[in-house]
């Protein structure tokens, strides 16, 4: 992103603790989880997160295009990480970039490490992530819309695949950056966590702290996916609760 | 407790690996699949599309993982090598059994039997796999009704596909019918529901023509109302009611 236009570093961090937000250290900004938000797609999920506003769409287990992509053990897990031209001030040239493609790869090597793959040999499963508005952290927010499609579309897997981004601001570690933090901040270590064995499967890190730091890093960024993950498991819960029959006729 | 379909173990704990509902069984636990692409059983009617004509086979998508082949031995026709192309064209519309499940994944299936074939004009609808036996009804009485009050062909696939043939407002019917299906599968009191629909919509030049007496094949079978059902008199309520 980078400081183009930038005039100084606003006040990241108060006196009394609080964030260019309002929000404390360890606290998320508000995240509101849709499951199966579109109508072709076998899975599908929108997030908002922040200011950030991603779409995900997961299509397959399907036959595999281009077909030298096919394993012959295994499903393969193709992911498309894209911003809308859109979805940040200046005009995004659309279309994939180093970020993008780099962004695509983590994300599908997450899944491939989650996914029971075996059970569809051959296949794809195409996952899609549209991010419509970006306020820092859209990796973490596509992976959360994508991983609720994905078991939106019935795909079996070891478990969702909460994420979540810690950064340094201010010479403090704080949960789940926005968009000024992000860019005037000291780091930015987003990660993704399986729940169910403690594993990270997603961990990348932009910036400088220190060893103790990363720890503690660590630490409150494994506490911010398990609050993500609750709320990933009720926005499928909303989805597949039944209204009666009176109600849903309108 | 042993990790059934949809589960998996780790550490002598059994988690579940899709999302659906917790069925417990007498010695092991499974879960059942809220939603997710069709699975293919053997026997299963599908109703597919034709999306390849090779040399000596057609390549057919039935919303399962792989497209299925069908072989030109498994049509009722003679059918010359190189020849595919003059029988089944990409886009054309089938009813075919799932004959075969292959440890690759391969899905054979076969156009021999009876009812199977190729779907003259016509379109596809498609619901979730997990419906269809809601769009059956039991022993039929769901399909029974709504292929009586609209007078469409219905060919149903256990793949969610579902094919209609008849008059554009009949085909307009059934669609709308679906997708109440769709919307209010898992719902009790569905088929009182959609009868209620049906009544309530049925065009006055086209007045509801009763029960008739005339065969439907089995889950997923062909329904299609008979012809002469309109104009006689509406039949006593059969047996099967």
């Amino acid at each position: 992103m980078g400081n183009v236009g930038a005039k100084e570093t606003p006040i990241l961090l108060t006196p009394d603790g609080r964030r260019i937000d309002g929000r404390l250290k360890n606290e998320l900004r508000p995240v509101r989880i849709q499951a199966g938000a579109l109508r072709h797609a076998d899975g599908s999920a929108f997030v908002e997160w922040g200011h950030n506003k991603v779409m995900a769409a997961v299509y397959g287990p399907r036959e595999v295009h281009p077909r030298h992509l096919q394993q012959n053990h295994k499903a393969v897990i193709q992911c498309r990480y894209n911003m809308a031209a859109f979805s940040v001030d200046e005009r995004k040239r659309p279309g994939l970039d180093r970020r993008s493609q780099e962004i695509s790869k983590v994300i599908a090597e997450a899944f491939d490490s989650v996914v029971f793959a075996e059970e569809f040999p051959r296949t794809s499963i195409d996952v899609y992530i549209e991010v419509l508005q970006a306020n820092a952290g859209t990796r973490c927010a596509g992976l959360v819309a994508a991983s609720v499609a994905l078991a939106d579309a019935g795909i079996p897997m070891v478990d969702l695949l909460p994420a979540v981004a810690v950064g340094k601001v201010g010479g403090e570690i704080v949960l789940d950056l926005k968009k000024e933090e992000d860019n005037f901040g000291e780091a930015d270590l987003p990660m993704a966590l399986v729940p169910q064995s403690g594993r990270l499967v997603l961990l990348q890190m932009e910036g400088h702290m220190t060893e103790e730091e990363l720890g503690r890093a660590l630490d409150l960024g494994v506490q911010g996916c398990r609050d993500i993950y609750e709320k990933m498991k009720a926005a499928l819960r909303e989805r597949y609760t039944l209204t009666p029959i009176a109600e849903a006729a309108r | 407790m042993k990790p059934g379909p949809g589960t998996y173990r780790v550490g002598g704990k059994v988690y579940a690996s899709v999302l659906g509902l917790l069925s417990p069984q007498a010695s092991s636990v499974e879960v059942i699949p809220l939603s997710g692409r069709y699975v293919p059983k053997a026997g299963d009617l599908v109703v597919g599309t034709v999306t390849d004509a090779q040399t000596t086979f057609w390549l057919l998508d039935i919303g399962a993982p792989r497209w299925a082949p069908l072989h030109m031995t498994g049509t009722p026709w003679k059918v010359d090598i190189g020849e595919t192309g003059r029988y089944l064209t990409v886009g054309d519309a089938v009813l075919v059994r799932v004959e075969s499940l292959e440890a690759t994944g391969r899905i054979g299936v076969t156009m021999l039997g009876e009812g199977l074939g190729k779907l003259d004009g016509g379109t596809i609808v498609r619901i979730s796999p997990a419906r269809v036996p809601r769009l059956v009804g039991k022993k039929g009485s769901m399909i029974d009704t709504i292929s009586r009050h609209t007078g469409a062909k219905v060919a149903i696939g256990q793949n969610g596909r579902i094919w209609v043939g008849g008059s554009p407002e009949a085909i307009q019917r059934v669609s709308e019918v679906l997708r109440l299906i769709e919307e209010n599968g898992p719902r009790s009191g569905l088929t009182t529901h959609i009868e209620n629909y049906l009544r309530a919509t049925q065009p006055a030049d086209r007045p509801y023509a009763g029960p008739s007496d005339r065969e439907i094949a089995g889950p997923g079978g062909f329904a299609s109302p008979d012809e002469d059902a309109r104009d006689e008199p509406p039949a006593p309520p059969s047996e099967r009611l």
